[in-house]
């Protein structure tokens, strides 16, 4: 066991409750409202989410009730802005989705807070700051902006500010495109505070934040002819300390741990993390499932995470032959695979997270499932994101999928799984149990049963 | 060895899938995903994998079948005296022109009366038994084999002991059974019931052809089967040499889309963004699949997003 008995955050202690959603109510879901990646900010005041609709919506919770400690206090909307705009390329007659692939947010250093967002093929730097006050009382202009005939003042008076009802302006501070010929997939913020990556199917660059017109290739797995590709790159982290690591994961199952101080160019791995496959298991999707669509360092560093079609995987950095633990997160479905690559559901890229102490990781599934397994305690347990589960304070009641024909009561079977109805994305408070879960177009917040 | 038994869906509608797949993706907002798309043709190689060697397993088998049948026919024809001289006329006729084989003159275990009728209708069949593997192949390719690539009948040797070797044929008297054996290229000769490897002198020739017939013969099932899944109506188009064939099988509904598909992919996945000309090329299907998918191997993993 790596951990002792969990100390806030396992799931066998926790009882979570609903607290909010955000998001039309209606089935008919709009595309652009679909939610495609939710980010917390570094104190978890913030709840960022991006949609296929290239906007971006920040909650903000609110300061805590005092008068009220059974709850915690909510989020509500902060700000709402436009990020990206489809986009066209003439030259290679493309079109450029608006989707936003992935929010994350900078360390704040003032005031303001800044987050980077990227499409599928430019990132940009977006600042968002308040007013609350305003300049009142000049002598040429009145309170609408009407000039005032110069003639007409007969005493001169200083502006001062006064209070004005909280504005939240987001603008964009800079934009770093044309630095990717493929989809990027990945941006990740360096421990330095200075530099950044933005990975894409075959490439991935280091971006200082200040410079826009240049970025530095440092991975490239693009091979000479384009008929002996094997593999792409599918998610990129930098280490939460050391400013000089980061991983890259593939569509072959494989991690590699690169160090920028070896090299200018990191196609040579310093680690390379891959469990062997498992011959009994061997398919016509094989290569699918092996995938790794998220890869996710632990807060302490020591540890990362990856999620492939239906397991995650936690890897010790120091050991490359094997994860040290492995979870199922819907293992009934290997027996499915021919269906759902029929409908597509197998290419679905889903997430993984850490809680705040690293002693719980949380995943998602289908039926708006979510899974989350406590390490220490070597449990897990299915959670549901429904609206008939959304009273106040509602304590979620766990979840069964049965795999064969014997259903219990309370269970649910493979075959009535809806996979239409899928959590790609989640993400967890980083330092309290308060997590966010995001089905199709709807934005669920659960927290844990305050006594 | 994939598992083939996790669901009921063959590895050729898990191959048309696939195709329909990267040929939408074609049109989706955002451009080709390049992930999606090399995951796709993953699944392509192995449902390919497993087809091909499903029907070469098949064809084999057919092919052991057919021989047996023939070589059995053979003899119910045979005067056993003239055995000898017409061994190696008749092996020659056997892949001639006409594509009928006159019946070899390899010796064969007796059938018993009852079966007489079986074997008469199966010598009908036999010859288009035996031209049934031809017609699975170009005719170039079947003028190139060695005449008595067809001579060798099942790689199994017959139970002779069940066999009545008095019948109201007086030709049945032949006591010999000779067996080539595809994968090991030795002639086996069954005498009265016991089994004896030699290569008889009269049957030189078959020996010495047997390395070439039978490597000859796996290179050409990879023609088979690409033949299997083009329409009737294929035309040879200019990259391959393969002439028009017939096709005991002509798979209907999506085939000749397959077929379309496949042949986009012919040089290399780079036909996934080849001009429009060869797309509609491919389209009015003027070409040929066959290449295409032996080379599948070579194209599946290539992919190019722009």
């Amino acid at each position: 066991m790596m951990f002792d008995a969990n100390t806030g955050g396992g799931s066998n202690d926790v009882q979570w409750c609903f607290s909010q959603v955000k998001g039309a109510i209606d089935d008919d879901v709009a595309e652009a409202d679909i939610i495609s990646t939710v980010e917390f900010n570094h104190s978890g005041e913030l709840l960022a989410t991006g949609d296929k609709g290239g906007r971006v919506v920040i909650f903000q919770q609110e300061i805590e009730n005092k008068s009220q400690p059974q709850c915690r206090s909510e989020y509500n909307v902060y700000s709402t802005f436009q990020s990206h705009e489809p986009e066209f390329d003439y030259l290679k007659s493309l079109e450029i989705e608006e989707k936003i692939n992935k929010i994350r947010w900078l360390p704040q250093k003032n005031a303001a807070q800044f987050l980077l967002s990227t499409n599928d093929k430019t990132i940009k730097l977006w600042k968002i700051s308040e007013r609350d006050k305003r300049p009142e009382g000049y002598n040429l202009k009145e309170e609408d902006g009407r000039y005032i005939d110069p003639n007409t003042v007969t005493a001169l008076r200083v502006p001062v500010f006064r209070p004005m009802d909280l504005m939240v302006e987001a603008s964009p501070r800079r934009v770093f495109a044309n630095a990717h010929t493929y989809h990027i997939n990945s941006i990740s913020i360096n421990s330095d505070h200075e530099t950044y990556l933005s990975a894409d199917d075959l490439r991935i660059n280091l971006w200082h934040q200040e410079i826009t017109d240049r970025s530095f290739n440092i991975v490239d797995i693009k091979p000479a002819n384009m008929e002996e590709l094997t593999e792409v790159i599918t998610a990129a982290e930098f280490h939460p300390h050391q400013c000089n690591t980061f991983v890259y994961s593939s569509s072959k199952g494989t991690i590699r741990l690169c160090d920028m101080r070896a090299s200018a160019l990191c196609d040579t791995h310093s680690k390379l993390f891959e469990e062997p496959e498992d011959p009994s298991n061997r398919s016509f999707f094989s290569e699918i499932i092996s995938s790794i669509s998220d890869v996710k360092f632990s807060h302490n560093g020591r540890y990362m995470m990856t999620r492939d079609y239906l397991s995650v995987k936690i890897w010790d950095l120091n050991m490359e032959s094997r994860p040290v633990e492995t979870y199922q997160v819907h293992e009934y479905l290997r027996n499915k695979l021919c269906s759902l690559y029929e409908n597509d559901c197998i290419f679905d890229k889903f997430e993984c997270c850490w809680n705040g102490n690293d002693s719980v990781v949380m995943t998602g599934s289908y039926n708006n499932f979510f899974r989350m397994f406590d390490r220490g305690q070597r449990r897990d347990v299915t959670l549901e994101a429904s609206r008939e589960g959304s009273k106040p304070q509602q304590v979620l009641k766990p979840r069964k999928v049965c795999a064969d024909g014997k259903r219990k009561k309370d269970e649910i079977s493979v075959d009535s799984l809806d996979f239409n109805k899928k959590i790609l994305h989640t993400a967890w408070h980083p330092q309290d149990n308060v997590i966010a879960v995001a089905t199709t177009n709807n934005l669920y917040i659960f927290q844990d049963k305050v006594n | 060895m994939i598992n083939t038994m996790e669901c009921a869906v063959d590895a050729q509608s898990l191959i048309s899938i696939s195709l329909r797949k990267i040929h939408n993706s074609r049109t989706q907002r955002g451009g080709i995903k390049l992930h999606k798309n090399l995951l796709v043709s993953y699944v392509l190689r192995n449902a390919r994998q497993v087809y091909m060697n499903e029907k070469y397993a098949e064809i084999y088998r057919m092919q052991q079948y057919e021989e047996v049948m023939t070589v059995c026919n053979e003899i119910q024809e045979l005067n056993p005296l003239d055995l000898a001289e017409d061994c190696e006329e008749q092996s020659g006729d056997c892949c001639g022109n006409d594509g009928v084989s006159e019946p070899a003159s390899l010796c064969c275990a007796l059938l018993p009366v009852s079966h007489l009728t079986a074997v008469q209708s199966a010598h009908i069949q036999a010859p288009s038994a035996c031209s049934a593997p031809l017609s699975l192949q170009s005719d170039e390719v079947c003028k190139e084999t060695e005449p008595s690539f067809y001579r060798s009948c099942c790689a199994e040797a017959y139970p002779v002991s069940n066999w009545d070797f008095s019948t109201v044929n007086n030709n049945l008297h032949c006591n010999k059974t000779t067996v080539l054996d595809l994968d090991t290229h030795v002639v086996t000769t069954v005498e009265n019931g016991y089994l004896h490897q030699d290569c008889c002198a009269s049957f030189q020739q078959c020996c010495q052809g047997a390395q070439s017939p039978a490597k000859k013969r796996k290179v050409d099932f990879e023609y088979y089967i690409s033949d299997i899944e083009e329409v009737p109506d294929f035309t040879p188009c200019k990259r391959a040499k393969f002439e028009d064939c017939s096709y005991a099988n002509s798979e209907h509904l999506d085939t000749s889309n397959i077929s379309n598909l496949i042949s986009i992919f012919g040089s290399g996945f780079s036909g996934l963004v080849s001009r429009q000309a060869d797309f509609e090329q491919a389209l009015n299907g003027q070409f040929c699949s066959k290449q295409a998918l032996a080379s599948l191997g070579a194209w599946t993993r290539a992919i190019v997003a722009f």
